[in-house]
Formats: C-alpha cells, structure tokens, sequence
C-alpha cells in the first residue's frame, strides 16, 4: 500500500500537527497547530522541506511507530528517549527508517512536547485548509494504536543531520507586553508580578498552562467584571483563584478573565515546553525591543539550516552525544538569562 | 508607557495593542446593542480596506480586534490608520450586516436533558414555565461567534435574567445544550465544562467541519427556540445536523 507510519503505541495526545489554521478567529476556532512552532521549522529543516508540512506531537511521551516503507525521519522538540530497533537515536536529528524497523519512543527527558517528522510530511486530509488536530474543537487525527497515518511523497534527501535545540525546556524568563488591561491591576502588584518566581503546574494542556506563584497570588478587583473580549495565544489571564494561566495555541477565541499581559510569539515555546514544576519568570519588555527580539527569532529560523551538522556514526559518540544534548537541554535552560 | 490609554479615562472607542501583533478597539465596557453594531461595522470596514500586513480581523461584542505580521509592517503607521479609521465616523450608528437570518430551533426545556431549567428560573424569580416562555418569547441575536468554533452569545433576555455564572462548573454540557448567565445564552457547539446553567437542549449542531457551510451562524442572525416535548428528542436527532431547526432571510 501506499507509504505510511503504522502506530503500535501512543500517548493519549499524540496528535498531527502543522502550523494550525488562522483566520477563523471570526468563526470561534482558535489557531491550533504546534505547540512548539519552532518545533516544526526544526523538522523541517533537518529533512530539508517545508515548514508547513504536517508532522507528530507527542505529549509526555511517545510511542512506538513503524514505516511501511523506507523513510526518512526527524526528531525534534522535547528530547525523549527513542531506540531504532533497539539501537539508541539522537534527538534533534534526521534518520533513516526502514521498513518494518520498531521506532520506539519513551518519556520527555525535558520538555514536554516531542515531534516526529516524516520526510514527505504527514498526509492526512487537510479539514478547514489545515491538518492540525485542534483537540477542543475536535477536529484533526489524534493518533493510536493501530492507525495508519499515510505520508506525503519525499522527494529525496539527506539522513543523518543533526541540528542542536534552542534551549527551552526547562522554564526560564518569559517576556511579555502590556495590554489593554495590564491597568486594572495596581502598580505594586505589576512589579510584583515581575519579582514572582512561578512554577508550571501539573495542570497544562494546549489550551494554555496555569503558573502557581511562591507567594501571593494576583487580583484585579476591576476585573471581576470584564465582558467576554477578544483572547489570543501568549494572553496571561488572571482567574479567580490568582493564578496566571498563560494561553497557548488552542485557546479559546474569547474569554472573560482580566489579562496582566501578553507573552511575545518568539517565547511561547519556552512557555509550551515548560515541564510540571519548572520555575518560570515574566518579564516586560516595551514594543521596541520585542520587536527586536521576535525579528532575531525570525532571523534565526531562516538560519536553521545553516545550523545542521553530520551525525556522528561512531555507537559509542552517539551514546555521548545523546547524554549530551539531553543534560545541555537541561542546563543551558536553567542558566540562560535572556 | 506605550499601552497608555490615548482617549480621556473611560472614553470610547479605545484604541489599545494587543499583543505584539495586535490591535483592538473597544467600543464601551459593558455590552451594548449600538457597541455591538459598531464592533462588527468597523470589522467589516477594516476587511474592505484591506491592509497591507494585516492577516485576521474579527469582532466580539463589543470590540474589534485585528492581527497584523509585526515584521512586515509599520505598526505605528497601521495603528495611525486604524485610529483615523475609528474617528471617521459614528460606528454606534452604524447598520447591522445585510444578508441575516431568523433562525427557529426547536428545544427540549428542562427534563433530565437540561436539569437546571428549575434552578436558572428560580435565580430568575420566574417558575419554570414562565422562564420557557419568556425565552420562546424573546428574539435573541447572535451578537458575536466566539469561544469555541461556531459558538454564539445571544442576547438579550429581559433584565431580570442577569443571573450570575455558577461559581462551580458543570462538568459536561453536549453539543447543542443552550445555556444562561446575565441576560445572555449561548448554544454550545462542542462538548465542554461550563458555568452557565443549562435551560435546554437542542439538537442543532454549529460546527460542522466537514461541510460546506462550517458555521452556520452569523453576527447579526435572530435565533427564536420552540419548545417541544421530550418525546420529540429522538426525532430532532435523527433530522441531521441541523436538528430540526430552519432558517429564512430576514428583510
């Protein structure tokens, strides 16, 4: 038949995601799409094709997949442990996979969510113009064991690149503009806002995730009493309980909790990839130097694939280049500034 | 600093980012039937400009909201256009769209399908058959699609609706349960938790992505719901997506 992934096992949100279908805002249907948009670009770097491609989102953990003909892979977002037919793979690479070969994929290390690129792309229908499962809509493939998830033809390409991970798996400062409501909050609670230390909370999906502050929480006594009003991705709404909950890409399209703020695009997936517990702080920054700092994430997507070097064949390096990545996946996170 | 409301404190419209990538003008912080009207006037003059650089523009109740490429465009120049926009005129005034539908759909008020119709009437200070017919009295207008895919807020009830949201949610409601909170309802178009209290439950189904027409109501359509037996129920599922319910143009 015609060329496929076959998936044996998944976690229960493992989904096909590409980049989501804007425009719908007007119809209540948010984004959607990756989680980790850089995510994708990565992928879609490694296999040398185009970002729009759609690909696997695992969440947690991964699975086990098998091809039904030789295809080219890429893993990229949060390093999990992943074996090819026992043999142990690099994350934030491209491979080879043969037909039959067990691809086995384990629990994130670091991260939350995890990709699985085919060369060709993932080929499900597109509904609504895109192949993104939006989860609350229910609309788009939530992937288990025992479907076929048909891949799109490859024309061809290299294996065996490996393209390192900007780090942000691991929480970390977030930065965010003021909006429309920042005002209904007082000005010692704004800069006390920006001196709390979060940590992500069990409670997190991609509609958005909560942040328990180490101290008080945060209210608005204003807000208590906004209509429902236009929400987007990176809003930092505050609910009853003082918890800031920052959206992510299937948010809803309005909502009715006064918003402190908005983190900027460049570091929602810094925000998505945040696992339980991981310490978070937000920072605001004015317009000017947001700008800056989502036109150097926009210069530092075109330069991907200048960034991909050839993997190491050696067994024993790819041991080490795995132990590797995945403690600088962890680290680097931890003692970047930004 | 920049976010720095730029109107007199409390006047509208306001013009505010949103976002990096965004713009909204707000037209009154309470709902409003000329707010409303003007929201969605101004969103369809700003689709007719059509902007180099903007990317979505959409309405809620009673607020415009537009999504531009921050990289590819001046953000002050469009935030200048945008402003002379909203200052050219009276949007208050403005008509509602052309091309609107009355929409009838039948509902199954109360029985175990919607068990909060007694408590949502009592909140009310109405007995649950007054509160039925109240609501079969009333032509609501979908004011905004928002929330989820398809999903309207239709308002208005009479005053003595501005029931609050429950402080605990319902866990579930289904597709098509129509629901009420301060002289508002909406009709769910997937299955979510709420804290509006359910009052019915309608067969009508208003995301249908596979189809040609994937969200079947429009900002400025009037809904009429038509009570109807629980014996009804399984024949109101079985007539398809649109669960017996039919629209005509309105003139």
């Amino acid at each position: 038949m015609s060329r496929a992934l076959i998936v044996h096992r998944a976690g229960p949100t493992t989904s096909v995601q590409d980049g989501g279908r804007p425009g719908f805002l007007a119809q209540g249907l948010s984004r959607g799409g990756a989680a980790d948009r850089l995510a994708l670009a990565e992928g879609a770097a490694l296999l040398g094709q185009g970002a729009a491609l759609a690909a696997i989102e695992m969440a947690g953990t991964g699975g086990v997949f098998e091809a039904t003909e030789d295809v080219r892979i890429a893993l990229t977002g949060a390093p999990m442990r992943a074996t090819l037919g026992g043999a142990p793979l690099v994350w934030g690479a491209s491979h080879r996979l043969r037909a039959g070969q067990p691809l086995e994929i384990g629990p994130a290390v670091a991260g939350v969510y995890g990709y699985l690129h085919v060369g060709g792309g993932i080929a499900v229908p597109p509904i609504l113009g895109a192949r993104g499962a939006h989860l609350a809509a229910g609309i788009g493939v939530v992937a288990g064991a025992g479907d076929r998830l048909p891949a799109g033809p490859d024309p061809g390409g290299e294996a065996g690149l490996a393209l390192p991970a900007a780090d942000r798996f691991a929480g970390g400062t977030i930065r965010a503009v003021r909006g429309p409501q920042t005002a209904m909050f007082p000005a010692d609670a704004l800069a006390r806002f920006e001196a709390t230390r979060f940590a992500r909370d069990a409670r997190g999906n991609r509609m958005g995730v909560r942040l328990i502050p180490d101290g008080e929480g945060f209210h608005s006594r204003a807000g208590l009493s906004v209509l429902s009003e236009i929400v987007v991705p990176g809003d930092i709404q505050v609910s009853g309980d003082g918890a800031p909950m920052v959206l992510l890409c299937e948010c809803q399209t309005t909502g009715g909790y006064p918003r402190i703020g908005t983190v900027l695009p460049c570091d929602l997936p810094r925000v998505a990839q945040a696992p339980p517990g991981a310490a978070l702080t937000i920072r605001f920054v004015g317009r000017a130097e947001a700008l800056d700092a989502e036109r150097a994430a926009a210069a530092a997507l075109r330069a991907l694939p200048k960034r991909l070097t050839p993997l190491v064949r050696d067994p024993r390096d790819i041991r080490d280049l795995l132990a590797y990545q995945l403690i600088s996946g962890v680290t680097a996170g931890e003692t970047e500034g930004d | 600093m920049d976010s720095a409301p730029r109107h007199p404190a409390g006047g509208f419209p306001r013009l505010d980012w949103l976002g990096l990538d965004g713009l909204l003008v707000r037209f009154d912080a309470a709902l409003s039937e000329p707010a409303n009207r003007a929201a969605l006037a101004l969103r369809h003059a700003v689709e007719r400009a059509g902007w180099p650089g903007v990317e979505e523009v959409t309405s809620s109740l009673v607020s415009t909201y537009l999504r531009f490429d921050p990289l590819a465009v001046d953000d002050e120049g469009l935030r200048a256009r945008l402003a002379e926009l909203v200052a050219s005129r009276d949007w208050t005034g403005a008509a509602l769209p052309g091309g609107r539908r009355l929409w009838r759909v039948p509902a199954v008020f109360g029985t175990d399908l919607a068990p909060q119709l007694d408590e949502a009437a009592a909140l009310a200070g109405l007995s649950p058959e007054k509160a039925v017919e109240e609501i079969a009295a009333t032509r609501l207008r979908v004011q905004t699609i928002g929330f989820a895919p398809g999903q309207p807020y239709l308002g208005e009830l009479p005053d003595h609706w501005a029931i609050p949201r429950q402080t605990e949610l319902t866990p579930k409601v289904q597709v098509g349960a129509l629901c009420v909170a301060i002289r508002q309802m909406t009709l769910f178009s997937v299955s979510t938790p709420t804290g509006w209290r359910q009052v019915a439950q309608t067969a009508l189904r208003l995301f249908r992505p596979d189809s040609e027409v994937p969200f079947p109501l429009r900002p400025g359509d009037e809904v009429l719901f038509q009570p109807v037996e629980r014996g009804a129920w399984d024949r109101l599922r079985a007539d398809g997506p649109d669960g017996g319910a039919a629209s005509e143009m309105l003139p």
